[in-house]
């Protein structure tokens, strides 16, 4: 395989507050290779977003990242600033964010939006770059681009606007794009949509994506591989199948067991019991083994278990073992 | 949008009704004119000819009926002070202060949008804080004390500018203007500070916060995330999305400068429509004191229009004539 696109190493996201420091995010690792789409997902406040906006460099203050490498195709960016960060945004890595209601400036025609973006990026005159967006809102699928290009967001509906987010990200065409719970905010059947697209333009232009979600279902419909994140941290990382057929991690499992299906009818929910630790009550050990039935003594000892210190798929000292797994 | 328009136009015009009520019941319930115009010496019979002259005889609805007309030609009687044309005083003042709120209002404009943007970007800049705080005081202290201070620093102790009138102004015919000569810009600095100033720190607060609460929206931080240049995500992205509640406020505000520039007119001895009021007050001169407050409400009621089609400008939102919108 070649380079992967990004690689973070061991990243830590530290917020000072008056009552010593908090973190978001703690000692994560991953790749992504170019025309993958690597699923995180995670409850609220589980670190998924903290980590794309370390990134893209979008952390707000006071958080920062405290060590860790981010490489972009294999420059490190995690400590760049001002105009060379400048520079790398929209060029070489774009992001979508969850609302494309509150995303698109209201008073600007998404044409606007979309030459003033390219010309910043790329050497072209004022009509190629016009040229360039209606091509890119072509390619996301908005119907009659030349005519649409002089509409304002307030004119497209949910769905469209998704789209026109999702071709001003990409429009100066980056090799990696953070998608931000792009589906939340929208109805089920548009989800379904944006998600094709997604897919759609990963595997023609080779773009990575990172797409962060809360919704297993998005994970198990677009991903190829998902790293689940709990407190923070890795809790498992692995191929997209495996994970949610097989998963290891007592944490994934509960959150497949707790995730309805339509096609399987009344079988009741199971829920995990107790919630997710505060950033400023972490437990020591595993973050996850007061909720864990099969914790046992080694689980409430720091270190907590790691990816690499355990079988490199899944952040435990006692994962779940599936008996056909050997055939696979 | 036409019918808007025309909805505020009809709307302003009944504004307009209501306040030249205002102003016509002043001539009924201010004493009575006639008795002030005769003087002492008079008979019965001079008072019914003046009153049937001045139509004073007529039913009330008709009185206002007339009074509306005429005001409506700019015909507001004589002055009872000067005995000359209202209307004529009126337009010999109002350059002074047209020229003195139009400065004023340039330095509130320019100003108060500079240093709010400055102020909402670098929030915890020395010069921000230093800007900040002095603010405080433009919006503590009173106009008068501003002038006086003013007057006191640059005229008495320094002496670098006039502490009172227009300076020289040049006779164009149907304006005089302070413009042109020396002196009468070097008469227009303090006067123009004073009376700028309090809108300029209003106008700067309002930009600075309206601008913070824009700068945290979603559309900002995506273009960011496009790697777009500051100056171009601050100017074009965040100050115009500040603008529509900036401008309604200032457009208040400007009005509010002509028509409070009394006090600072007061202070500086400015030959405007302010010292005029303030004279015609003193003398219970009711004609130019219901002129003066018919122009005024129709300067404000023509600038909240002007403001009102000012939206339709900065925000498309508001443009969509059935067309299909919204959410």
């Amino acid at each position: 395989m070649s380079e992967p696109v990004l690689s973070v190493r061991d990243l830590v996201v530290e917020i000072p507050t008056r009552h010593g420091v908090l973190r978001p995010v703690d000692g994560v690792s991953y790749d992504i290779a170019a025309g993958e789409i690597l699923g995180v997902v995670g409850e609220s406040g589980a670190g998924k977003s903290m980590t794309g906006n370390a990134v893209i460099g979008l952390l707000d203050r006071p958080a920062r990242i405290a060590s860790g490498e981010v490489l972009l195709q294999g420059q490190p960016i995690h400590q760049l600033q001002g105009a060379a960060l400048r520079k790398l945004r929209g060029r070489h890595m774009g992001m979508i964010f969850q609302d494309p209601l509150t995303s698109l400036n209201p008073l600007l025609t998404v044409g606007d939006q979309l030459t003033e973006t390219i010309q910043e990026h790329l050497d072209l005159s004022a009509s190629q770059a016009h040229e360039r967006a209606i091509a890119a809102l072509d390619e996301v699928g908005i119907p009659a681009a030349r005519q649409r290009i002089d509409s304002y967001p307030h004119e497209f509906s949910g769905g469209m606007r998704q789209r026109v987010v999702i071709a001003l990200a990409l429009c100066a065409e980056p090799e990696l794009i953070i998608a931000d719970e792009p589906t939340t905010a929208l109805d089920v059947s548009v989800q379904a949509q944006i998600i094709a697209l997604l897919r759609r333009l990963c595997r023609e232009r080779g773009v990575a994506v990172m797409l962060v979600t809360h919704d297993m279902g998005v994970i198990a419909e677009a991903a190829d591989r998902v790293a689940v994140m709990y407190a923070g941290r890795l809790a498992e990382l692995g191929p997209v199948r495996e994970v949610v057929t097989q998963a290891r991690h007592p944490y994934t499992a509960g959150l497949m067991a707790s995730t309805p299906v339509a096609s399987q009818g009344q079988k009741r929910l199971r829920q995990i019991p107790g919630a997710m630790p505060r950033l400023d009550a972490v437990p020591a050990g595993c973050a996850f083994h007061p909720r864990c039935e099969r914790a046992q003594a080694r689980c409430r000892q720091a270190p907590g278990p790691t990816l690499q210190a355990c079988d490199g798929r899944a952040a435990c000292w006692f994962p779940i073992t599936h008996e056909q797994e050997a055939t696979l | 949008m036409l019918a808007y328009i025309i909805r505020r136009v009809a709307q302003s015009i009944l504004v307009l009704l209501v306040t030249g009520f205002v102003a016509f019941s002043m001539f009924s319930f201010v004493g009575d004119p006639v008795e002030n115009m005769l003087g002492q010496e008079r008979t019965q019979a001079d008072v019914d000819r003046l009153r049937g002259q001045l139509g004073l005889d007529q039913p009330f609805v008709v009185q206002y009926a007339k009074f509306l007309q005429q005001a409506a030609q700019g015909n507001f009687g004589l002055s009872y002070r000067q005995g000359r044309e209202v209307s004529a005083i009126l337009a010999e003042r109002l350059p002074a202060t047209l020229e003195l709120a139009f400065v004023s209002g340039l330095l509130a404009l320019g100003g108060g949008i500079g240093f709010g943007i400055l102020t909402a970007i670098r929030r915890r800049g020395i010069s921000s804080n230093v800007i900040m705080t002095l603010s405080l005081v433009g919006v503590s202290l009173p106009t008068f004390l501003i002038g006086i201070l003013l007057i006191y620093v640059f005229s008495v102790e320094l002496g670098w500018l006039p502490s009172f009138g227009r300076g020289e102004v040049v006779d164009l015919g149907w304006w005089t203007t302070g413009f042109l000569t020396v002196s009468g810009l070097k008469a227009l600095v303090l006067p123009a500070i004073t009376l700028g100033l309090y809108q300029m720190t209003l106008i700067m607060r309002l930009v600075r916060t309206e601008m913070m609460e824009v700068l945290r929206m979603d559309y900002i931080r995506f273009a960011r995330a496009r790697g777009l240049r500051e100056r171009s995500i601050n100017f074009r992205h965040a100050l115009r999305n500040t603008l529509v509640p900036v401008i309604t406020i200032t457009g208040l505000q400007l009005g509010s400068i002509i028509a409070f520039a009394i006090i600072t007119e007061t202070v500086f001895q400015w030959p405007g429509v302010g010292l005029l009021f303030i004279n015609a007050v003193q003398f219970v001169d009711i004609p130019v004191m219901a002129a003066y407050l018919m122009m005024i409400s129709v300067m404000f009621v023509g600038i909240n229009l002007i403001v009102d089609l000012l939206y339709f400008a900065i925000d498309p939102r508001l443009r969509v004539d059935g067309k299909a919108g919204g959410h």
